[in-house]
């Protein structure tokens, strides 16, 4: 140890550092400076991305105390998640700024609440996650508790399950 | 730094660097433990999974499909005329095939001087018994298809001699279910229908067939359920039975359950269940009272 520690600091710092990044082609993505979101490929925004249709009426959207209390359910569920030590590994990796605008956003939009969902379909947004079912039962148990905190009524809590269970075809990909 | 220090602490860097590394982070162990709370449904008096009386095609354990689960149970029933108790084990494995068994000891108390017996007599049956889950999911996937699964159950009667007795063809039989599962999120209600082809005289204790009637049949079993909270959900189930034996009538059964997950791993389920006449001893009209440990 001693005699590498020694070879190190004889080295002549003449050579300037190397730029790895730049040596790999590695681009370097920037947050926006408005949204403090990161860049991401360009698709085609729509609705039907959400992958479900949303409810008729504002029952639904009261229930989940409209669209501050949906925000709070979607920023807590992401929260959540991200301490969650069997999903954290999967979270780390992506963007949590867009993903909770993104999650808000799909949840308002199903629930009638008044919006549009900008974000990208199920499946390719879950392309390469490797998500398992053991994930899905993991983040719908933390939806769950940000539901529960938001005092949202169970029946209400599973009718809108009911719009997110059959996305598990898209999203459990092995 | 020494060298000796250096070389212990080398593999504690290397674990630290495997556990940051996110593939060995998310690795669940074997028993995950993963299944959402009650879609493992509760153990029947076969010791299958179900609710209580009827078989679902839902597999026992808290495992998901990567995994395999565990569960244990102990089943109570107390009747005007006859005391009830089973218990056993099942394996899940990958919330794809279901291994129980299950040991059913019926105390006959009374009934079983009048029957020349001998007063608390206890028949014994052993139920061996595999389930498939063959398509869907209880609460993923199409809304439409349910879960559906395939399952047979071995029951071999410890008390052969007075199954004969009492008319039976045989001291052991085998049934074959075919049940389809689903929970209808948008209720919160679940719904489970089963077919069952069977011989067996009061589920086995009183033996399989019977010289007049010995050939398998297909029962009917159904169970609707609403789910109040993650934890509770009550239901009612209803079962069809064969009704071979000359000597006492056989009745359908039914019940009305409510069950609750104390923990994530223990769940207890207390029903009332009509059994209707059991060896001529009419109204058997009792308390079901279940505890399941699963993992």
């Amino acid at each position: 140890m001693l005699l590498l520690a020694a070879a190190l600091l004889m080295q002549p710092a003449t050579e300037p550092p190397v730029d790895w990044d730049k040596e790999f082609g590695v681009e370097e993505r920037v947050r926006d400076p408005a949204t403090g979101e990161l860049p991401v490929d360009p698709y085609v925004q729509s609705n039907a991305n959400a992958g479900a249709t949303p409810f008729t009426g504002s029952a639904m959207a009261t229930a989940f105390g409209g669209q501050d209390g949906i925000r709070r359910i979607a920023n807590r569920t992401v929260e959540l998640s991200q301490a969650d030590p069997r999903l954290a590994a999967i979270f780390q990796a992506h963007d949590m700024v867009r993903l909770k605008r993104t999650l808000f956003e799909q949840f308002c939009y199903i629930l009638n609440a008044g919006c549009d969902y900008s974000g990208r379909d199920m499946a390719s947004s879950h392309k390469d996650m490797g998500v398992r079912m053991r994930d899905m039962n993991a983040l719908v148990e933390n939806l769950q508790a940000a539901m529960r905190e938001e005092k949202v009524g169970f029946a209400a809590q599973n009718r809108f399950l009911s719009k997110l269970a059959p996305m598990s075809r898209d999203v459990i990909t092995r | 730094m020494d060298q000796s220090l250096f070389r212990s602490l080398a593999p504690v860097s290397l674990a630290l660097f495997c556990i940051s590394t996110p593939a060995a982070a998310q690795e669940a162990s074997l028993v995950d433990g993963g299944k959402l709370l009650l879609t493992n449904g509760v153990t029947t008096i076969e010791g299958t999974s179900g609710g209580g009386v009827a078989t679902w095609s839902t597999i026992a354990g808290r495992e998901t499909d990567r995994g395999i689960g565990l569960s244990g149970h102990v089943t109570l029933i107390e009747l005007p005329d006859y005391g009830w108790q089973s218990h056993g084990v099942a394996v899940g494995i990958a919330n794809r095939i279901e291994l129980s068994y299950a040991r059913q000891n019926f105390d006959t108390r009374d009934v079983g001087t009048a029957l020349g017996l001998g007063r608390g007599y206890t028949l014994n049956q052993d139920v061996f018994a595999a389930k498939l889950r063959l398509a869907g999911d209880v609460v993923y996937g199409d809304p439409l298809l349910p879960q559906i699964s395939l399952g047979v159950e071995h029951k071999r009667n410890r008390d052969a001699p007075v199954a004969r007795a009492v008319g039976a063809a045989h001291g052991s039989g085998t049934d074959v279910t075919l049940s389809a599962t689903k929970l209808f999120l948008s209720h919160s209600v679940l719904v489970n229908a089963t077919a069952r082809l069977t011989k067996a005289n009061q589920a086995g204790l009183l033996g399989f067939g019977s010289a007049g009637d010995d050939q398998h049949q297909v029962q009917f079993e159904g169970s609707v359920a609403y789910q109040l909270s993650r934890r509770a959900v009550i239901g009612a189930e209803y079962r069809t039975k064969p009704d071979n034996l000359a000597i006492a009538r056989e009745d359908d059964w039914w019940d009305l359950f409510a069950a609750y997950a104390l923990t994530d791993n223990l769940t207890v389920t207390a029903a009332y269940v009509d059994l209707g006449s059991i060896a001529t001893f009419d109204n058997q009209r009792g308390g079901f009272l279940s505890a399941q440990i699963a993992f």
